[in-house]
């Protein structure tokens, strides 16, 4: 395996070298080399079982990885618990929707602001003024300042991805990973989206997956192709598109 | 001062409700039953202490622990062991072969009070391990549990299989527990005979202190950022963990809170009744502990109070006049209960009850809205 210089070690955000992941046998994902600058925003596509999912369940933690490495800021992320990733700067998002139906949106946000972490940080934490104008700053971001003290099971399908992408901007991460966020959106809510990933991305790494090809190509800066675990093709909008092997895997259908 | 009213009491509903179960618990009760029927119900509401504990860790937490005997045994036990010592003076058993040592010790050869029984003979070290004992047990499982993220159905079984260890430890070892009678003929604290009618009145009375103090602790934790962050884990529980929290610490901390009201339920019930034993640790007693608190309303810390007193006031009707048929109606009761009304007497209270009382005050041409979702925990 090739050593990168340590000059590329500062200059990723991210930087994954030979990882491996195998459930029984399957190989999920094989030898994957990825690197994702700071600022960028990088659209990981492919097809159905291309381990794109996977992809993002090793970074975050979710998956354990049989061998490779994950080292964000030059920070090893492969031994470290989900916790400790998020509190690296490591946010994610789920492809359904995941929030706190029960709560209002308002709460939603602030439980995930990032204080009282630990169980008597939560017993002593207060919400004060910084809080509070954190959590309307966000939802404000998110288009959501109307409906602050509505209960977030009312929202909609589209509002609900909106909100837990607010719930990890509330932790103000340096790497974002979203899982097909507009999955299951409207047209205009899915430009309202690509709005708000392009104004979140300037600050910081992110990586989406996404299926929507014209989706992808108002937020990429990046793309990179997928394919049995491996990557098949990585660069600009137009050179992938124009990749006869993505083409044929991808594309094609 | 204002955010204590708000959040711990719960504003007005939240001190509406804890006015009225205090009216009758200090005064209603109290000044309409003799003192016999009086202890019954300090009894009673000393099983409300383990039902509190599961609204915080069953109904918030999600965590439904079957073996919650085993914390209310414990602390009973930690009590008992106390007064035994106490009843058990040299004067007081010199007819046995060893005097000063509890006489079930002296019916079973022991000759020696066992090296775990020396911390009882004071009563700030028997009151610290009527709290510490439970607590230390629940930290310690549940850490060995949820930090493995053990699932919420392999944990019920678990703490069932603890139930059933436990009383079955007891059982066996008759010389050091007391065995199947469990440690009974408890007379005093500190010179003080709780077996008096004045006594009992003033035990009633802590009891109902205690258990208050318990409500509005739980009613503090359910409050704070941490009763939110339950809600939300039992909602989703990988968003919580990926919001940078370790889940497993914060189930863990629910479950020793839990552990530790039903401990104080334990020592209050030895004081009241005078006796503890292992029929108040297995898994019958355990499962009876979960449905005072489905009938209350699992989410509701005043609802399991009701919970508790309504179902034990029908155990005690109905197995006096059908004692076979007790069971099955429990668990009737329980299945019933569960299937048409999960949120229990509370959520009937909320749903049907509420709402009247809200146009009633409505219809009198007050200008106020009935009071929007702030539930009072």
């Amino acid at each position: 395996m090739k050593v990168a210089p340590e000059v590329k070690v500062q200059e990723f955000a991210l930087y994954v070298e030979g990882l491996t992941v195998s459930f029984n046998g399957f190989v999920a994902v094989d030898g994957l080399n990825l690197y994702v600058n700071k600022g960028e925003t990088r659209v990981v596509i492919g097809p159905n079982g291309a381990g794109k999912t996977t992809v993002l369940d090793l970074i975050c933690g979710r998956t354990k990885a049989t061998a490779g490495s994950i080292r964000f800021n030059d920070v090893e992320l492969t031994r470290m618990s989900e916790h400790e990733i998020v509190r690296a700067g490591v946010g994610r998002k789920f492809q359904t929707p995941s929030i706190y139906e029960t709560l209002s949106v308002r709460e939603n946000l602030e439980v995930s602001f990032p204080r009282g972490r630990t169980v008597f940080g939560a017993l002593a934490f207060r919400i004060t003024p910084d809080v509070v104008e954190r959590v309307e700053q966000v939802a404000g971001e998110i288009f959501l300042a109307d409906m602050l003290d509505q209960p977030a099971e009312l929202l909609s399908h589209g509002q609900k991805q909106w909100l837990e992408i607010g719930m990890l901007l509330m932790q103000s991460p340096e790497l974002m990973m979203l899982d097909e966020p507009v999955a299951g959106m409207s047209v205009s809510e899915r430009e309202k989206t690509a709005e708000l990933l392009n104004r979140i991305g300037r600050d910081r790494s992110m990586i989406v997956i996404e299926h929507d090809m014209e989706f992808v190509k108002h937020i990429a800066h990046k793309v990179t192709v997928l394919h049995q675990g491996k990557v098949l093709a990585e660069g600009s909008m137009d050179h992938v598109q124009n990749d006869p092997r993505v083409i044929e895997v991808y594309l094609g259908h | 001062m204002s955010a204590f009213y708000k959040n711990v009491i719960g504003a007005r509903e939240g001190l509406a409700g804890l006015l009225v179960l205090a009216a009758l618990v200090f005064v209603v009760f109290p000044l309409f039953l003799d003192v016999f029927r009086l202890n019954l119900v300090g009894k009673y509401l000393t099983y409300a202490f383990v039902a509190v504990g599961l609204v915080m860790c069953w109904g918030y937490g999600g965590i439904l622990s079957l073996g919650q005997g085993v914390f209310f045994g414990l602390g009973g036990y930690c009590m008992a062991m106390f007064l035994k010592l106490e009843a058990s003076t040299p004067e007081a058993t010199a007819i046995q072969s060893t005097p000063g040592i509890p006489d079930f010790m002296d019916w079973n050869q022991v000759t020696a009070l066992p090296w775990f029984w020396e911390p009882f003979r004071s009563l700030p070290l028997a009151l610290l391990a009527t709290v510490l004992v439970p607590a230390l047990l629940a930290l310690v499982l549940g850490a060995a549990m949820f930090k493995r993220r053990v699932g919420e159905v392999y944990f019920a079984i678990v703490t069932q299989a603890v139930a059933l260890i436990l009383s079955v430890l007891i059982i066996g070892q008759q010389g050091y527990t007391g065995g199947v009678n469990g440690i009974t003929d408890l007379k005093t604290m500190l010179g003080w005979d709780i077996r008096s009618d004045g006594a009992r009145l003033v035990l009633y009375y802590v009891n109902g202190a205690l258990l208050f103090a318990c409500i509005l602790f739980g009613r503090f934790l359910l409050a704070s950022k941490l009763g939110k962050l339950l809600i939300a884990m039992r909602d989703k529980e990988e968003r919580v963990r990926f919001s940078g929290y370790d889940v497993a610490n914060f189930k863990v901390f629910v479950f020793c809170v839990a552990a530790v009201f039903a401990a104080i339920g334990g020592a209050m019930f030895t004081l009241q009744v005078g006796f503890m034993s292992p029929s108040f640790v297995g898994i019958v007693p355990s499962i009876e502990m979960v449905i005072f608190a489905a009938v209350g309303g699992r989410l509701s810390l005043l609802g399991a109070v009701y919970g508790a007193l309504i179902v034990n006031f029908g155990k005690s009707y109905f197995s006096e006049t059908f004692p076979e048929l007790w069971l099955f109606l429990m668990g009737g009761l329980f299945i019933a209960v569960v299937m048409a009304f999960p949120n229990g007497l509370a959520g009937i209270y909320k749903d049907y009850v509420r709402p009247r009382l809200a146009r009633a005050a409505a219809g009198k041409g007050k200008a106020k809205r009935a009071a929007p979702a702030g539930e009072p925990a």
